[in-house]
């Protein structure tokens, strides 16, 4: 755990330290499917104190840009060292290493660890008498790892009510989730809620809302990749 | 008491004591700790039979300031949920106490599907593991209290084969032979095997209940040049670090362990002993062609 700075720059700064990483002058926000997701947890959603703060756990550690570019929005390191990006010396890979990047909480990439390990981290966190939420961000391609649905099953019948999972839905699963990526969470006792991956004030709302007693995920629906 | 119930009984004593430890169960052992559920039900958690989410669950206790015990047969806890032990908790820096039962051969009736004589060697792949392998019932209660009491990943190979006494934790030379005699050195549950095997000859045997990290000083020090390696899982998983440790001599090495894990046999673990030659009988078989 990372100490958590304030906030330093706005959502509208967001394209400027994503062209730090990239060298590209302009950035379409719609071709990083997770960043409103992330902009909207950090910025208004997530408890932020230094005694007890909210968890975030980033599982789905592919394309992590917007993750980096919302994090030096947050202050959590200096935005020039976003142009490091992918270098041999930076702490900045394709994939995100929390021994080196300030706020990230696990490294990710290999698709499939992060939600047992944000369910281990709920049930830790609550055996010593935190109130904290514990958010798990996946993708719907991710759930195709059935190591998710392992996890699934555990959270809602240990009553991990302080984890809430998110999953962003571009459709990317080669072989689809019928019905919606949430039935496969619903069917095992969780909430769910679907909501535009877009839209922030229905994301703000979605995370916001926690049923007592059950593990929740919002699926947040953006452009099919 | 076997390994196994000497494990139960220390662990649900260390959930007492400490409430920053845990343990975590896909079903194996589950029973055995009814008291400990009842004690401290939040700190047993069982994720049935869910071996991935067992060593994500236990990463993630420690991410949450806890030490956590997972536990299971050797093959359900290191090979099943490798990729899980490699970046959950390896790569992550994050660090847990590993306790195995079965481990080789103990399950013979089972079959391969029960068995793991590869588990020290795949957690080799990985950096900085403490690694015990005990030899006797007596060894397990102060192994487990030093892993769940200090920090770092450790692996705790429990086994039902056992010496007839309690050993020394760590490195041992259990019996001199004379200056530049051969050095057999016989891990956890293989020692008593090997003095029988070696009553008559002029050897000198270390005895090794810790084999990670691996005690390069001792066995140089001894200053033999013909070593012999007997391991109570797949062989020569230790011949790396004897290379190392011998780097600065000429010398010569065999590695005994199990041989076969193909076996495709049944009957007692006795057996299985036999078959890979770590018997008494085998290991004087390997000691007489190879000396």
């Amino acid at each position: 755990m990372t100490e958590t700075p304030s906030t330093s720059a706005g959502y509208a700064e967001l394209p400027r330290l994503l062209s730090l990483m990239t060298g590209d002058e302009k950035h379409n926000l719609s071709a990083y499917s997770t960043l409103d997701v992330l902009w909207v947890l950090y910025d208004r959603v997530m408890r932020r104190c230094k005694s007890d703060p909210d968890r975030f756990l980033l599982s789905k550690g592919h394309g992590p840009q917007a993750y980096f570019a919302v994090l030096a929005a947050m202050g959590y390191f200096p935005e020039s060292l976003l142009t490091t990006f992918g270098e041999f010396d930076s702490p900045f890979g394709h994939h995100p290493d929390h021994l080196l990047v300030p706020g990230v909480e696990i490294s990710s990439g290999s698709l499939g660890h992060g939600l047992a390990i944000a369910c281990g981290l709920a049930i830790g966190l609550r055996l010593q008498g935190s109130s904290a939420r514990v958010f798990c961000l996946l993708g719907d391609a991710e759930m195709d790892e059935g190591s998710n649905h392992e996890a699934i099953v555990v959270a809602d019948r240990l009553g991990v009510s302080n984890l809430t999972a998110i999953v962003i839905d571009n459709d990317s699963a080669s072989h689809g989730w019928p019905g919606g990526i949430e039935r496969r969470f619903e069917v095992e006792g969780w909430a769910t809620t679907r909501v535009n991956g877009r839209d922030h004030a229905s994301i703000e709302a979605a995370l916001a809302h926690q049923v007592a007693g059950r593990p929740g995920v919002v699926v947040a629906e953006t452009e099919a990749k | 008491m076997s390994a196994r119930g000497q494990f139960v009984s220390t662990m649900t004593a260390l959930l007492d004591e400490d409430p920053r430890c845990a343990l975590v169960l896909a079903d194996i052992s589950l029973d055995r700790f009814a008291p400990a559920v009842a004690a401290h039900g939040g700190r047993v958690v069982n994720v049935g039979i869910r071996e991935q989410a067992m060593i994500g669950v236990t990463a993630g206790l420690c991410l949450a300031g806890m030490r956590a015990v997972a536990h299971s047969y050797a093959t359900f806890l290191v090979e099943r949920p490798f990729e899980q032990i490699k970046l959950d908790l390896s790569h992550q820096a994050f660090e847990a106490v590993l306790v195995s039962i079965a481990g080789s051969y103990d399950a013979s009736e089972e079959g391969r599907t029960h068995q793991s004589p590869g588990d020290v060697a795949l957690l080799d792949t990985l950096p900085a593991w403490t690694v015990h392998v005990p030899g006797h019932p007596g060894e397990v209660d102060g192994l487990l209290r030093s892993a769940v009491s200090s920090s770092g990943n450790v692996y705790i190979r429990l086994s039902d084969s056992s010496n007839s006494g309690p050993a020394r934790s760590g490195a041992s030379i259990v019996r001199e032979g004379s200056d530049g005699a051969p050095l057999v050195i016989a891990v956890g549950p293989l020692l008593d095997p090997v003095i029988e095997a070696t009553s008559d000859l002029d050897v000198t045997v270390c005895h090794l209940t810790t084999i990670r990290p691996f005690p390069d000083d001792l066995v140089a020090l001894v200053g033999a040049t013909d070593i012999v390696l007997v391991e109570p899982y797949l062989a020569g998983t230790s011949a790396s670090q004897v290379a190392r440790a011998l780097v600065d001599r000429p010398h010569r090495l065999s590695c005994l362990g199990v041989s076969n894990p193909e076996l495709h046999r049944f009957g007692s673990p006795d057996d299985h002993a036999r078959a890979h030659g770590l018997d008494a009988a085998g290991i004087r078989r390997s000691l007489a062609s190879y000396l």
